[in-house]
């Protein structure tokens, strides 16, 4: 049973329409973005939607081939729909509540691409681990020579 | 290892960047952020660059004639990452209902807050003042106007968190035993920016807070002080049961065929077209629901005097045919039918208010 049937939150029979407007925002967002390679981002927590109606829309656009996952203050969940170039991605707080859920018109989310300030930190990282393998190896040597 | 003095002098990404936090994971955080303060999404990589470069603002919170719901509200808010990051970024020099000191280490926090951040600190203000006898309410002996005027001499901005602090709330409701009045009508010469709510949705206040720490500025307010991002549209406008208010489908009684299906409260004594919010479209534990979701009518909590509106279940017109022409006139003549019944709505509401003299059980009931 969910949580809204649970405890009798109700439900309109009728809902109030902002599914269709919405995906036809959609559309015109992946014409944009396959005509010129403009980006477009539609926050649904901006969006006054009735009860099931954010669910309706998320089971509208399905699930495609790509399904990914951050571990970055919390999960985050990054899946393409079944419409190539439609992104669904929902951020969860370290409590697993959703903190913020967008649809992401690109061919690619910034958000899973690696960020220059963590590839120097990885940089510097690297080198750190080298150093010190380097270390150990030289230490490893010259005791073997002692014995 | 980083002492809180040296943070004081660090930028918010390099507070971040010394706790581990990634690029990656505070760009979530800006999205978010982003989100929560109502802005859109193309914003990101601005509040990201602005973010990342600003400093640690000394806060110094002070709560009067309050319930602590306020505070409640924002400690209790689900979405805990967001409200650590700020309290982390932020330095929270001074709050006696969470800071360990108590008496007169308490008070000497705040004074060396003050003194050390003189010109440049946010005060922020739950509760009503009371005008009336200073005994109402002390803090360590200091009568609550007393603390409110001292502290503010050097504060950059002042931020009232909910309707009591905003316009008085509770305390002020008639007849006003205390004398209880605003910040607003004591403070003349600081940058005031009002928060209302009883209490206010958690990321509306931290959204003030975050929005204030990346831009340097108050934000864009309206004519009684609040942030137009959050309050700028009335919770009629923006509720998923408006379709229903205008197909002219109500629910008559809190468990009708009406109601059972959702349809628009307004008859049930809905302040939804003359109160501005963001509940609509934030809503609350954490974008779960809000009033209106969960079959109640909106309270009109953010408004001044909600308290004195002339009773929270009585209609604030019953819609009828001629309400309905004057709907269709004014949409003829080019007018937002929200904006028309608005207006007369509060027309109505002024009328009620007027007439009011107190809430009794029989108000409630009807």
């Amino acid at each position: 049973m969910n949580s809204r049937a649970q405890f009798n939150i109700q439900i309109g029979d009728e809902l109030t329409w902002n599914v269709q407007p919405l995906l036809h925002e959609v559309r015109h967002a992946l014409k944009q973005l396959i005509e010129t390679g403009e980006t477009a981002i539609i926050d649904l927590r901006s969006i006054p939607l009735a009860p099931g109606e954010e669910q309706k829309l998320i089971d509208t656009l399905g699930e495609g081939e790509v399904h990914a996952g951050l571990n970055a203050l919390g999960p985050s969940e990054i899946i393409e729909t079944r419409f190539s170039g439609v992104w669904l991605v929902t951020h969860y707080n370290e409590e697993n509540s959703i903190i913020s859920r967008f649809i992401e018109i690109t061919e690619f989310p910034d958000i899973l691409k690696s960020q220059r300030e963590d590839m120097n930190e990885a940089l510097d990282a690297l080198e750190q681990q080298l150093a010190s393998n380097q270390i150990a190896d030289a230490a490893h040597t010259t005791s073997e020579a002692d014995q | 290892m980083t002492t809180d003095s040296s943070r004081k002098d660090m930028t918010l990404g390099e507070v971040l960047r010394s706790q581990g936090i990634s690029r990656r994971s505070f760009l979530k955080f800006c999205a978010a952020t982003a989100s929560m303060m109502a802005l859109p999404p193309a914003m990101i990589p601005k509040i990201a660059q602005a973010l990342e470069q600003a400093r640690r603002p000394s806060v110094i919170w002070l709560s009067f004639q309050e319930c602590t719901g306020c505070t409640e509200s924002l400690t209790r808010s689900h979405s805990a990452t967001i409200e650590h990051l700020i309290f982390d970024v932020i330095s929270l020099d001074y709050h006696h209902t969470l800071q360990a000191a108590s008496g007169d280490h308490a008070e000497a926090a705040r004074k060396a807050a003050m003194e050390e951040n003189y010109g440049k600190y946010l005060m922020v203000v739950d509760g009503s003042i009371p005008t009336g006898n200073p005994g109402y309410s002390t803090i360590a002996g200091i009568s609550n106007v007393d603390m409110l005027m001292e502290t503010a001499k050097g504060a950059a901005a002042v931020i009232a968190v909910g309707t009591c602090a905003s316009y008085g709330g509770i305390p002020h409701a008639k007849p006003n035993p205390t004398g209880a009045v605003s910040v607003s009508d004591l403070i003349k010469d600081k940058p005031i920016i009002n928060v209302p709510g009883c209490p206010p949705i958690p990321v509306v206040i931290t959204g003030v807070l975050t929005q204030y720490l990346t831009f340097g500025a108050i934000p864009e307010l309206d004519d009684i002080g609040r942030p137009k991002v959050f309050y700028g549209q009335a919770i009629h406008d923006r509720c998923y049961r408006r379709p229903f208010y205008d197909k002219g489908l109500f629910a008559e009684t809190f468990d009708d065929e009406g109601a059972k299906k959702g349809w628009c409260l307004y008859k049930l004594g809905c302040k939804g077209p003359t109160t501005y919010n963001a509940c609509a479209t934030t809503k609350w534990n954490n974008g779960t629901s809000f009033p209106i979701e969960a079959g109640h009518p909106c309270l009109g909590c953010s408004q001044p005097d909600f308290w004195d509106g002339g009773g929270f279940y009585k209609a604030l017109s019953i819609p009828t045919e001629d309400i309905t022409r004057d709907i269709i006139y004014a949409s003829a003549a080019g007018i937002a039918a929200g904006v028309a019944v608005g207006v007369m709505n509060k027309t109505r509401k002024n009328a009620a208010k007027k007439a009011h003299q107190k809430t009794t059980i029989d108000d409630l009931e009807k």
